[in-house]
Formats: structure tokens, sequence, C-alpha cells
């Protein structure tokens, strides 16, 4: 995978308003090959805000995103092709079982062009501890299960970027070790995360950045 | 052009699946529908010249009125469970997305009306020679309330209580449809060729079909933020 | 376009610039209007076929065209609200709605009694009528979709594309004459004004019912630019420059100057 001297993403003089109250404004963020970001801060500081804004999801109120040099709403869809985004909600629809879950990913995530899933991937499932519940709609597995789901696709993907809204919500300690170790995977291959979270990284055996976000009055 | 058509029938191929698991939600406008049309006769006499009379004004009334019971579902759970937003992030151009959507109403609510639509005329009695163009208008009309309905719940899905909001919205937008299809049917009853209003209405779904989408991607930006 | 609308981003500067342009409309709004009512009720000869009863011609035309007028002007407002994000924008939709509903309800409203001696009846489902009551529904949509959102900006955008939806139904309300037989007379106005024909109309009729039209166009701008200046006080209640203008410490007129210091980026 090619390295831009640039970096990946960078934002540049971002600013969000959320009704009469200003997020943070003046924002500045360069996000490297191979590095994995932390937003922190209190709640309703707009780290959600940031992370959406950084997806193309919500347009700032001033300043721009930019991905690989070019502003993300000028190569929408090059930019969605390298990007994975797990928003608070998932995207898992409760009426489908895991594997039909994703199976749909798998297909609509551009790299795969057009195939699904070629068979149950036991493996895939084995990778988040899913097996023996494939067959079961998603509405009927706890939170932790339903989560674990929606971060199979961090296994089916080969996006260079990964945005994650607090990934490590209702997982176990196991769960946790899994992504950790994925997180890994990512970086080695010159991938880079931003993510928000509220548990201290301490185990994450990579370098992070931390951006830390202020409460605004 | 592959990865668009992939795309587009992934999207397709899950929304089916996801409405056979919740087959009471298809059945529902349906028999809805049926209720409706039987209502008529009881309220306004078993009359047949009165019945075939007002038949193809009851039978578009009563399939606007049910379209509009099952309009929310189009993008609301996706909107719950976030599948509106990945939608929104898949490397294609969103109108594509929604346009898959869109057919999936159309196919889950307007092919029943399509298939019962003979049955509705014999209930009201139409004109035998008017039921081809019933049928014709019903075609044409049908794509055109799925994509206005599709704006309509875009703009209000985001809303906790959209649902009276959104007939307030939607229902002036279809009169013209409504107009036009019982000018069609009344032609042909009364022997006289439906082929204006006929025409106007593929003229309408036409633009609706080729427009809508852009309309409802930017209801979905506005909505999802 | 963008150059000579950013001032105007500014609420401040939106504010000052009405409230300047204020007495422009007003004033002569109030004077066009009661001279060009007392023209065409009294002075005005009487129409041969219909009689007295034509006059209410001076009210119904001016308040058709004023209702679609104000509804391109709200559709304007969406456009600017929608691409540039300027909050003025957003403000001057819910400003013009409920302006353009209420000249909309008095066209149906005096329509309805234009035509209970004419037609013989209050209410027919001709295209001219239906499409103008959708028009009705259009701004009372906007309205409620407005209202409907916790978040004003959000219900802001919503309702600035309903509104764009709705300029379809703006050329069927204007052809719908032509190309219908409707019961509804065709244009007198458009005739004169567009293609420069011979006024099918007296001209002793003609000019009062044009200096209606402008009597009521004044009006309406009166009404928009108070609407939107309460908008903006309200909406801008605790910025400096409201305070200052609400507890009266400059007098609006002249505080054009004084403004500049506190600017605010926005939009």
């Amino acid at each position: 995978m090619a390295q831009t001297p640039k970096g990946l993403l960078s934002a540049q003089n971002v600013a969000s308003v959320r009704g009469e109250r200003t997020l943070f404004s003046a924002l500045n963020l360069q996000v490297n090959s191979g590095e994995i970001w932390q937003i922190q801060g209190p709640n309703g500081a707009g780290k959600s805000s940031l992370l959406r804004i950084l997806a193309g999801l919500l347009p700032p109120q001033s300043g721009s995103v930019c991905f690989q040099g070019e502003a993300i709403e000028h190569n929408r869809s090059a930019y969605h092709q390298e990007l994975l985004f797990l928003g608070h909600k998932a995207g898992v629809k409760p009426e489908l079982t895991a594997i039909e879950n994703l199976d749909f990913f798998a297909s609509v995530q551009g790299h795969v062009q057009g195939r699904g899933l070629q068979e149950p991937p036991y493996e895939l499932l084995a990778n988040v501890g899913l097996v023996g519940l494939e067959d079961i709609p998603a509405q009927r597995l706890s939170a932790g299960q339903q989560r674990r789901i929606a971060l199979a696709r961090l296994w089916l993907s080969n996006a260079k970027l990964w945005i994650l809204d607090e990934p490590f919500t209702s997982l176990d300690v196991h769960g946790i070790e899994l992504l950790h170790e994925r997180f890994q995977w990512q970086v080695a291959r010159g991938g880079a995360i931003v993510m928000t979270s509220h548990q201290a990284l301490n185990h994450l055996p990579i370098a992070l950045q931390t951006l830390v976000l202020e409460y605004q009055h | 052009m592959t990865g668009l058509l992939a795309i587009f029938i992934a999207i397709m191929r899950r929304d089916l699946r996801v409405a056979m698991r919740q087959r009471s939600d298809l059945l529902n406008p349906i028999l809805f529908l049926l209720v409706v049309i039987t209502l008529f006769p009881l309220g306004v006499g078993p009359g047949p010249d009165v019945l075939s009379r007002i038949a193809p004004g009851v039978i578009w009334v009563s399939a606007i009125l049910s379209a509009l019971l099952g309009l929310e579902r189009i993008f609301r759970d996706d909107f719950r469970d976030g599948a509106l937003e990945q939608m929104l992030l898949l490397p294609v151009a969103v109108e594509w997305s929604v346009l898959a959507k869109i057919t999936v109403h159309w196919l889950l609510t307007a092919l029943p009306l399509l298939v019962l639509a003979p049955l509705f005329a014999l209930l009201l009695n139409l004109t035998p020679s008017a039921w081809g163009t019933l049928w014709v208008t019903l075609l044409l009309g049908t794509p055109v309330i799925s994509c206005v309905g599709a704006i309509g719940v875009a703009l209000t899905v985001s809303l906790n209580k959209g649902g009276a909001l959104l007939s307030l919205l939607l229902l002036p937008l279809l009169i013209p449809l409504l107009i036009f299809a019982t000018a069609a049917v009344e032609a042909s009853a009364t022997g006289l060729s439906p082929a204006g209003p006929l025409a106007l209405m593929a003229a309408i779904m036409v633009l609706t079909v080729v427009l809508s989408p852009y309309a409802v991607h930017a209801a979905l930006r506005v909505s999802v933020n | 376009m963008w150059r000579w609308l950013h001032p105007y981003a500014k609420p401040e500067a939106t504010y000052r610039l009405n409230q300047k342009m204020l007495p422009w409309f007003a004033v002569p709004g109030i004077v066009v209007l009661a001279v060009a009512t007392i023209w065409g009720l009294a002075f005005a000869p009487a129409d041969y076929q219909q009689g007295d009863s034509y006059r209410i011609i001076f009210t119904h035309v001016p308040a058709a065209i004023l209702s679609m007028g104000l509804y391109m002007t709200m559709a304007t407002a969406a456009l600017i609200a929608l691409v540039w994000q300027i909050r003025t924008a957003e403000w001057a939709i819910l400003a013009i709605a409920p302006v353009g509903a209420v000249f909309t309800f008095i066209s149906l409203f005096t329509g309805a009694v234009w035509g209970q001696p004419m037609w013989g009846t209050w209410w027919v489902w001709d295209a001219r009528l239906t499409s103008q009551l959708i028009l009705l529904f259009l701004y009372l949509g906007v309205m409620a979709l407005y209202a409907a959102f916790e978040d004003e900006r959000t219900g802001a955008k919503a309702a600035g594309i309903l509104a764009l939806i709705g300029v379809v139904n703006i050329p069927i309300i204007h052809y719908s004459v032509y190309w219908w037989n409707t019961l509804h007379q065709q244009s007198t106005i458009t005739k004169v004004i567009t293609r420069f024909e011979k006024p099918s109309m007296a001209p002793e009729m003609l000019w009062p019912l044009l200096l209606n039209i402008l009597g009521f166009a004044l009006i309406a701008g009166t009404l928009v630019i108070l609407r939107l200046n309460n908008q903006i006080l309200q909406r801008e209640v605790r910025r400096p420059w409201a305070q200052a203008i609400l507890s009266g410490a400059i007098p609006a007129s002249q505080a054009a100057n004084t403004g500049a210091a506190n600017t605010e980026e926005r939009g």
C-alpha cells in the first residue's frame, strides 16, 4: 500500500456548531499512516461530531477535511472506498442473522466488487467469537454480541482509515483483546485509526496519539 | 459500473430479506386497503350505478392512504439502527442506493396492489371497459407515490412523531396524481380516450423517478447529522 | 453573487438594511393601497357583464399574484440557505411563509366570494383553484415542518427542501388556465405585461388594478421585513448589538455605523 508523504487524513481549521453552541473551532488534525488517534474529552465536547465531520457525514461549520491531500467532498466516493466508519449504531439489521449482515457488508465494501461472502466464513465468526450464533437474528443476541457483528467488519475491511466511535462499548475482556490485535494488524500494514474511547488504552501495544477536546461553554 | 450494480442488488436483497422477516408489516396495508374498499359500499349504499361512478376515486384514494400507512418503513428502521448513515458512506452515488430502496418499497407495496386491482374493480362494480385503464394508472402512479413518499420520509425521518406531519406534506403533492388517474379511468368508463391524462401521468412518473433520488439525498443529508 | 450576498450573511447587517428599507415599503404601501382601493371601489366604472361584483378583482388578483411571488421569494431564500448555509436566509423562510399563506388564503376566499354570484358556486375543483389550494397546503407544510424539529437549523433546512420541491406547483398554477379548460378565466394582466398586447380590459379598470398590485407588493414587503427583523432580534437577543437596540441605547436607524466592531463570523 503506497504511503503518501502528506499523511492520510488532515483537518484544517475545522469548527462545529450544534444549535447555538460552538463545540470546537480552529481544530487541526493530521493523521498519518500507522497512527492510532484517540479523541478524548467529556460528554458533549463534540467527540462524535468530530468523527462524523471527519467521515464526511456532517459538513463542518468552517474549515476543511482532506483525504490524501484532496478535499473529501470533491472525491467522496474514492474516500469512502478507503474508509470504514462505525458509529454508535453500526447499521446491523436486527432482523437479519450475523451471517446475513456480514454478507451485506462484504458485498457493498468496494474492494470485494460484487462478491458477497462465498460461504459462511467460520474463520471470521471465530475471530469475533460468534460461532454457533450465526443463524440467530441479531435482535435476539446480547448487546456485546451485536457489537461484535459490527466489529467483524474490521476483519472484512482493508480500508486505509478506520473511524470508530466507542469501539470497546459493551465488549468483554476477551473482545477487547481481539480488537487490540486487529488494531495492531491495521497499523502494521500502514493503515490508520481514529477513535473515541472513555477507557484508558494502556494495554495497546502501539504508541497512541491523543487529541483532547475541552467542553466549551 | 459492476460495483454500482452490486451495491444496488445488495441493498435490494437485504431490504427484501428484512421485509420477509416482518411479513405482518407487509400484509397490513393491503388488508387496510381491502377493508376501506369494503366500507364504501356500506357507507354510500350498494347501488351499482353509484359504486361504478365513484369506483376510480375510491380505489385511488384508498391506495394513497394505504401507501402512507407503511411508507415510513423506507428509511425509519435504517435511521434507527444506523444503516442509513452507512448508506451515505457507501462508495457510490447515494442516489443509486436511494433508488434501490425506493424500488424495494415499490415492489412490496405496489405489486400486491396491481395484483388485487381487478378484485377491487369487481367489488366496486367498475365498468369493465375501464379495468385496463385503472390498472395502467396504478402502474404509472404507484412509482410516483413511492418516490414522492421517499422524499417526505427522508425529510421527517429524524422526528419522533413524523406520522401526521408526513401525511400533511405528502397528500397535497399527490393531488395531481389523483386528478389525472381518476380522469383517465372516468374517460375510458364513458367510452372516451384516456390517452391525455395517461400521457401526463407517464411524464410525471418519469420526472419523479429521475429527480426524486436527488431530493431524497439532500433531505437525508439534513436528517442524518 | 457571493460577494454581494456575503455582508448580509451577518444577521446584524441584514437587520440594519431592513430597518432602512422599512419606511420605503411601509409608507408608500399604505398610501398606494388606500388610493388604489378607493379608486377601484368608488371611481372605476362598473363592468358591463358583471356589474359591481367584479370589483373584488382589486383584492383577488393582487393577492393571488403575491401568493405566488412570495412563494418564489421563499424558495429563493431556501436555495440560498441550503447552498450557502446562511442563517438569515433560513429565518427568511419562516418570515415569508405565514405572509404567503395569508395572501393565498385571501385569494382563495375572495375567489369563492366572487365565484358565488358569477359561477353560482363557492368552489369548483378546477385546475386553477386546486393548484392554488395546494399552494396553501405547501405553505402550511413548510411551516409545520419547520416547527417540528427540535434543532431549528435542521428544521429550516428540511423546510427549505420542501419549499424547493413545491416550486413545481407555481408554473402549474400559472398555466392551469391555458392547459385545461377551466372555469376560471384567463389572465388579463400577463398579456399586458409580458406580451405587450392590447389590454382586454378598459384602462379605467386596469390602472387601479395595477396600482393595487403595487400596493399589495409593498405591504407584503413591509410584513416580511417586520417579521424577519423580529426573527433576527429574537434569535440574536443575547448578542451585544441586539441588546443595545432592545434597551434603546442606540436608535436602530442610526446604529448602522457603530455595529462593525462586534462582528460575528457565522454562516
